[in-house]
């Protein structure tokens, strides 16, 4: 039984150590290197005295910001990524509840950080991925090491303005991939086409599989995904056969019609995640590669990943809507209502996760933890914890399990998850500004800002950019000179829905 | 073109697309943003951007994108 997500590449590479394991254009590791530096980085960070402490990797998404998780594994520590693209501000929350000891850089970061409020070291990704390695301190590290020790953090948008933490171990991450991969039936000819980002748990899906199998993924540059063309090319190029992007890359190639001037030629398995396919899109897609395999994923950071899937197999009509589908093996669902109980069949209830999928919970964040991974509330005989993942859910006609809606006001956008809340944590927080309200325009998939305040809407935007990372900077912003309520006090976003809609058409 | 300006300052209230010629090479405009945008000058303008001229060179500043625009409505 794997007790290490790193025993993946120990027993994939005697039998490819030359084969290449993660690339992108101007780079690419084979297993042997990926291995040889991992340990590398590994045994300078256990010399520097790190042990069970968070790691934070700052780098530009590149192979080598994978192996640099790998290292930080190895050495008994979890990696924290954090993207590079990320405003100081929000990087400075997640150091206050983090307080890391040690960063791994590359060139590009490496002048970022002095910018930062923080005193820990750091250390250069090419610095280090060559120093000597310890074999017996890596060897006596894994002799220690339990399957539920952790692995990684990543950081989610939290509705109170500080992102929280989910932390992830071994056995969560191993009982996710060993699933993922029976039921998108990867091998070591899986070529994969990475397009999300390195600083969330959706990577997953590639870098583990990859070791796993000695398969091969390649990091598409992100600036692809605006040229649709250029993008199948890449495909094309490096014979990609399999894709788990989100479903807003996806929509991005079918919309345009670039089915019509170019396909991809070598592409089989299509995975998608984080949002609802529209089906017009979908349809497109299905029609330019009509023997491939596409299927929808569905699941929270908070349960290591994807919880549950649905493999495509009958036609969908406009009005339709793909289903969630059944729970992988290992892991089940259970539906709860306001009560705490089981809703009547085809009613509708909060969608809970039950297994070992479940991951260790937010960092240094005890209350929010005990908000969402709660005692089984079906289960009063035993400790049995799930996951409550605020989703609303019901079964259909055929047994399947269908999204419906939130319960809070947190959105999908463009693959982010993102609480709306923090968005108007961050406008209040403006001198000039009196109440802000964020809304999310579902149709055209906009976020709408609606302040009350003096400031200016472009002096608006450029001060939420220093502040939130991209995605969650609205998409509309409105000024208002006061915020309409209701009668009981509260912001009317009813009211600001309707103006906003009528103002649309 | 007046109109083009609107949509782009819709997107980006902080920029000044007159003068600005860099939006791909310097990430101002990001996937979102082209979607956005071409969904609205298909509105605006009732011109349908086909895939092909979805390059930077097309998108790199508001004379580029009015450019391409007009290239459209000619043919």
């Amino acid at each position: 039984m794997l007790t290490n997500v790193m025993q993946y590449l120990e027993q994939t590479l005697p039998r490819v150590p030359d084969k290449t394991a993660f690339a992108n254009e101007e780079c690419a590791l084979t297993f042997r290197q990926v291995s040889d530096q991992a340990r590398s980085i590994a045994s300078h960070l256990h010399r520097e005295g790190f042990y069970k402490k968070p790691v934070v990797v700052f780098m530009k998404k590149h192979p080598k910001t994978i192996v640099a998780f790998f290292g930080t594994i190895y050495a008994g520590c979890y990696y924290v990524p954090l993207d590079e693209e990320m405003p100081r501000h929000r990087i400075e929350l997640i150091f206050q509840t983090l307080q890391p000891g040690a960063i791994i850089c590359d060139d590009t970061t490496r002048e970022m950080i002095h910018g930062f409020n923080y005193s820990g070291k750091t250390y250069l990704y090419d610095d280090i991925c060559t120093a000597p390695v310890d074999e017996a301190a890596l060897a006596a590290i894994r002799d220690r090491q339990i399957d539920t020790d952790p692995i990684y953090i990543v950081f989610t948008s939290g509705s109170t303005g500080v992102p929280k933490g989910v932390m992830a171990c071994h056995r969560s991450v191993i009982d996710y991939i060993e699933h993922l991969s029976e039921v998108l039936r990867f091998n070591e000819d899986t070529v994969f086409g990475n397009q999300t980002p390195l600083y969330f748990d959706a990577c997953l899906k590639e870098v583990y599989p990859t070791l796993k199998y000695g398969a091969t993924t390649y990091i598409i540059p992100k600036q692809l995904f605006m040229f649709p063309i250029k993008l199948v090319e890449f495909l094309n190029r490096y014979r990609i056969n399999t894709v788990c992007w989100v479903v807003s890359a996806l929509t991005m190639i079918s919309s345009f019609r670039t089915f019509e001037k170019i396909k991809p030629e070598y592409l089989h398995t299509i995975a998608f995640a984080s949002e609802v396919f529209p089906i017009k899109q979908f349809n497109l897609w299905r029609a330019a590669l009509p023997n491939a395999r596409f299927i929808n994923l569905y699941g929270p950071t908070e349960v290591t990943g994807i919880c549950c899937y649905y493999e495509v197999d009958r036609e969908f009509s406009l009005e339709e809507s793909l289903p969630v589908g059944k729970p992988f093996r290992n892991t089940d669902i259970i539906l709860l209502d306001e009560n705490n109980k089981e809703p009547a069949p085809g009613e509708q209830g909060e969608i809970c996760v039950r297994g070992t999928c479940l991951t260790l919970g937010y960092y240094r964040n005890p209350e929010k933890t005990a908000e969402a991974f709660v005692q089984n509330p079906l289960n009063d005989l035993y400790p049995e914890l799930i996951y409550r993942t605020g989703d609303l859910g019901k079964y259909n006609e055929r047994g399947e399990l269908v999204f419906l809606s939130r319960k809070d006001f947190q959105i999908k956008h463009m693959g982010h998850r993102i609480e709306l809340g923090e968005i108007e944590v961050i406008v209040n927080m403006h001198p000039q500004v009196h109440s802000a309200c964020c809304l999310f325009d579902n149709e055209k998939k906009k976020i709408i800002l609606f302040y009350a305040g003096d400031a200016a809407p472009g002096e608006m935007t450029a001060y939420i950019k220093e502040k939130l990372p991209r995605y969650m900077v609205p998409n509309v912003v409105r000024r208002l000179d006061t915020m309409p309520l209701t009668p009981n006090g509260k912001i009317d976003r009813n009211l600001l829905k309707t103006q906003y809609e009528n103002k649309e058409n | 073109m007046e109109a083009l300006l609107n949509i782009l300052s819709e997107l980006h209230p902080d920029m000044d697309f007159e003068t600005a010629q860099n939006l791909i090479d310097d990430q101002i405009l990001d996937s979102f943003d082209i979607v956005t945008l071409v969904a609205e000058i298909d509105s605006e303008y009732d011109v349908a951007i086909p895939a092909e001229e979805l390059i930077p060179e097309n998108f790199n500043s508001a004379q580029a994108i009015w450019a391409l625009i007009e290239k459209l409505m000619d043919e």
